[in-house]
This record gives structure tokens, C-alpha cells and sequence, in this order.
């Protein structure tokens, strides 16, 4: 676990954005990262869904830490995750039709996603419901920004919109491969590749 | 034997608490998911069919297992909107509504679904595409794309899409043919 400063608040939210972003860093919940992320708004939509079910997950969890026997967690985990997913679903399939009908059934598939289990495992069920909450943010929000940079490039290349604007002239021909799978994985080996060279950057002035 | 019935306890607890919370909340957004649906469908309708002032879902016929949404002008039928559905799509299923006139024409078409490749198959999809279909009937035109003959253009790059989408439709306007005069007999609308 980060060695450095932890315990400040503000420490556990800034970390899933920067030094340990789910998607750039841990390169976790590559599965929706791939899939949804062939539009900027799929990819905030789905982020922030995440995000919501990150969050309480993470607060029941630390709420409960202590009545779990140790030997049935990851099943009463799995339990609130899994209604916290239901419960976005329901809710977004009420009141955000259209989205929800984009991002399909990669909603209900949150639930595998191993970010959210792996905070409730590695960081909620050992900390207190605040530092979780940040935690649970920080890591949503980390992996809401990283899906909707990814999301953009490709509609972007792919369709030369941006959130469903046009961005270019008629004379653009568009990359169609970037809104197909194999744009995903060119999007996100690139990026991957960017961000390490960036941290090596700055690891070597520090 | 107390570690077990402990666990027992808090795993019970915890579905039940979870079975509770999420009965809520199914019950909270059951009208609004019922409602938004019912918005796509009539959204799909208006896009089809000619102005009309009724509610169409609430005016549907079942005819041999297919649906006809009834358009109404006045208390006069203006047409029927019903779906056209075709698993030969390049990617799977592609379901589109058909609009037609009380004499069979086709008044509009759109695309519900379709699982085709971006820029190539999924260009059938555009309202540019689709304006081809205003106006034929299964009389007036050749219901095939033009490499097989027919009167509709393909889309280069794309063959299997437009084909099972004429095919599709022209199916679904057979079925209607079929049961025109069920759908638009005023029985039973008392």
C-alpha cells in the first residue's frame, strides 16, 4: 500500500487519479475500459456509474468491516456490490433511457468489474468509512477521467465528433478502426505507453 | 460451531437487508422505466407514421403474433406502424419500424436496433438511407437491393445489410397485406 503521506484525506482521494489511476496505473477493469469507450459520453456514463457504486460499496463496506467474519467477506462483499449495481441500473434505465440503452450490459457487468472489489478487499475493509469514501472517489473519478480521454480519442478519430458535436469539416474522412475493438487497444496502448513515459520523466527529475 | 452460526447470521442479514433496499427501489423506478419505454415506442411511431392524435400504443392489433400500432386522425385511421425484424444482419438482429398508409405505402422507417460495423453496414441506419423506402409498396417496387435485382440501393462496402433489411421489410409488409383488413376494420373499437 502507498507508504508515503497516507492517511490524509485528501491523499487517499488524489491517488486513484494520479499515482494509482485504475486504468493507466493498476490497468484494471480493462473490460469496460475496451468496450463502452467508443464515445466520450459512453465513457463519462459509464464512469460515473461506476463511481456511484465505488463509493457506496466502499462506505458499506468500511461500515461493516467489523461484524464480517473473515472467512464469508468476499460473498457478503460481492451481496452489496451487487445491489448497489441493481440499483444503478434501475435507476439509469428510468431516467437516463438513452444511456442507458448505449452502454448495454456492461451495467450489470460492473459487478465483476475488479476495481470496486478490489478497494472494498484492499483498502474499505481496512479503513475507516471517511478515508474510503475518498478512496472510492478518487478511484471513480480516476477511472471516469482515464474512460472519457480514452472515449474521446476514438470518437474524435474515429467519427470526428466530440460529445456528439462535430468537430471537423465534411472533407474529414474518419478513422473508422478507432471506433472498432482494434482502436481500443491502439487507443489504450498508447496512452499506457504515454503515462509511463511521463511518470519515468518525472520520476527521474524528483 | 458458534464461528458457524455466525456466519450464517451476517450473510443472512446482509441479503436480507440488500433484498429489502433493492425491493424499494425496484418499486420506486417500476412506472418511470415503463414510461420511458412507452416514449421510445411513440417517438419511433411519430417518426413513421403520418401526423395522427390518438395514442397508438393503446390502439394496437395482434395479428398472427405480429403488432400493429393503429395511427388515427380525427377517429379516421391514417396507417399502422409495426416492426420488421431480421437476424441476417452482419452483426446479428437489426429491428426497424415500418410506417405504411392505409393503402400499404410506406409512410417512414426507422432503425430500433442493429449490431452492424460502424461507417460501413451501420450507414443503413441513416434517415438518408432509409427515405428510399418512403412512398413504394410491395406493388410499386422490386423489394430486393439492386445487385439482386431489385429497386433499393446497397451501400459499398456493405451488401448483407441492406439485404436483410429489404428482406426484413418486405416481410413485414406481406404480414400486413395479409391482415389489412383485421387491422383497420373499425369492430370492436365500440
Amino acid at each position: 500500500m502507498s507508504a508515503q503521506r497516507p492517511g490524509s484525506l485528501f491523499f487517499e482521494f488524489w491517488k486513484g487519479i494520479a499515482s494509482e489511476n485504475p486504468v493507466f496505473r493498476l490497468v484494471l477493469g480493462m473490460c469496460p475500459t475496451l468496450a463502452v469507450t467508443t464515445e466520450a459520453v459512453n465513457g463519462i456514463g459509464m464512469g460515473l456509474a461506476t463511481t456511484f457504486v465505488l463509493l457506496c460499496s466502499n462506505a458499506v463496506v468500511s461500515l461493516i468491516r467489523s461484524v464480517i467474519p473473515a472467512k464469508v467477506r468476499i460473498p457478503a462483499y460481492i451481496v452489496v456490490i451487487a445491489s448497489f449495481v441493481t440499483v444503478v441500473d434501475l435507476v439509469m434505465n428510468a431516467y437516463a433511457h438513452e444511456l442507458h440503452k448505449a452502454l448495454g450490459v456492461f451495467i450489470p457487468l460492473i459487478v465483476v468489474n475488479c476495481i470496486i472489489l478490489g478497494r472494498a478487499e484492499a483498502f474499505a475493509s481496512k479503513h475507516g468509512v471517511a478515508a474510503s469514501v475518498a478512496d472510492g472517489l478518487g478511484m471513480g473519478l480516476g477511472f471516469t477521467l482515464s474512460l472519457t480521454l480514452l472515449g474521446s480519442v476514438r470518437e474524435i478519430l474515429g467519427n470526428g465528433t466530440w460529445f456528439g458535436l462535430p468537430l471537423v469539416g465534411p472533407g474529414f474522412s474518419p478513422v473508422i478502426v478507432m471506433i472498432l475493438p482494434p482502436g481500443a487497444f491502439i487507443t489504450l496502448g498508447l496512452l499506457l505507453a504515454g503515462m509511463n513515459r511521463w511518470g519515468e520523466l518525472r520520476g527521474r527529475k524528483a | 460451531m458458534r464461528d458457524m452460526a455466525r456466519m450464517v447470521l451476517v450473510l443472512t442479514t446482509v441479503c436480507v437487508v440488500a433484498a429489502l433496499g433493492l425491493a424499494k427501489v425496484y418499486d420506486l423506478t417500476e412506472e418511470p422505466i415503463r414510461e420511458a419505454l412507452r416514449q421510445e415506442l411513440l417517438r419511433g411511431v411519430r417518426a413513421v407514421l403520418p401526423p395522427f392524435d390518438n395514442a397508438p400504443d393503446q390502439d394496437a392489433r395482434v395479428v398472427n403474433g405480429r403488432t400493429y400500432y393503429v395511427g388515427r386522425k380525427g377517429g379516421q385511421a391514417v396507417g399502422a406502424a409495426f416492426e420488421a425484424a431480421s437476424p441476417e444482419g452482419y452483426g446479428g438482429w437489426i429491428r426497424a419500424l415500418v410506417g405504411v398508409d392505409r393503402e400499404g405505402r410506406v409512410t417512414g422507417v426507422v432503425i430500433l436496433q442493429h449490431a452492424e460495423t460502424p461507417g460501413l453496414g451501420a450507414k443503413a441506419a441513416d434517415p438518408g438511407y432509409l427515405a428510399q423506402f418512403r412512398g413504394k409498396s410491395l406493388r410499386s417496387a422490386n423489394w430486393a437491393v439492386k445487385k439482386d435485382g431489385g429497386d433499393f440501393d446497397q451501400i459499398t462496402g456493405a451488401t448483407i445489410t441492406p439485404r436483410a433489411l429489404v428482406k426484413a421489410i418486405r416481410e413485414a409488409l406481406e404480414a400486413f397485406e395479409a391482415a389489412k383488413t383485421q387491422i383497420f376494420t373499425p369492430g370492436g373499437e365500440g
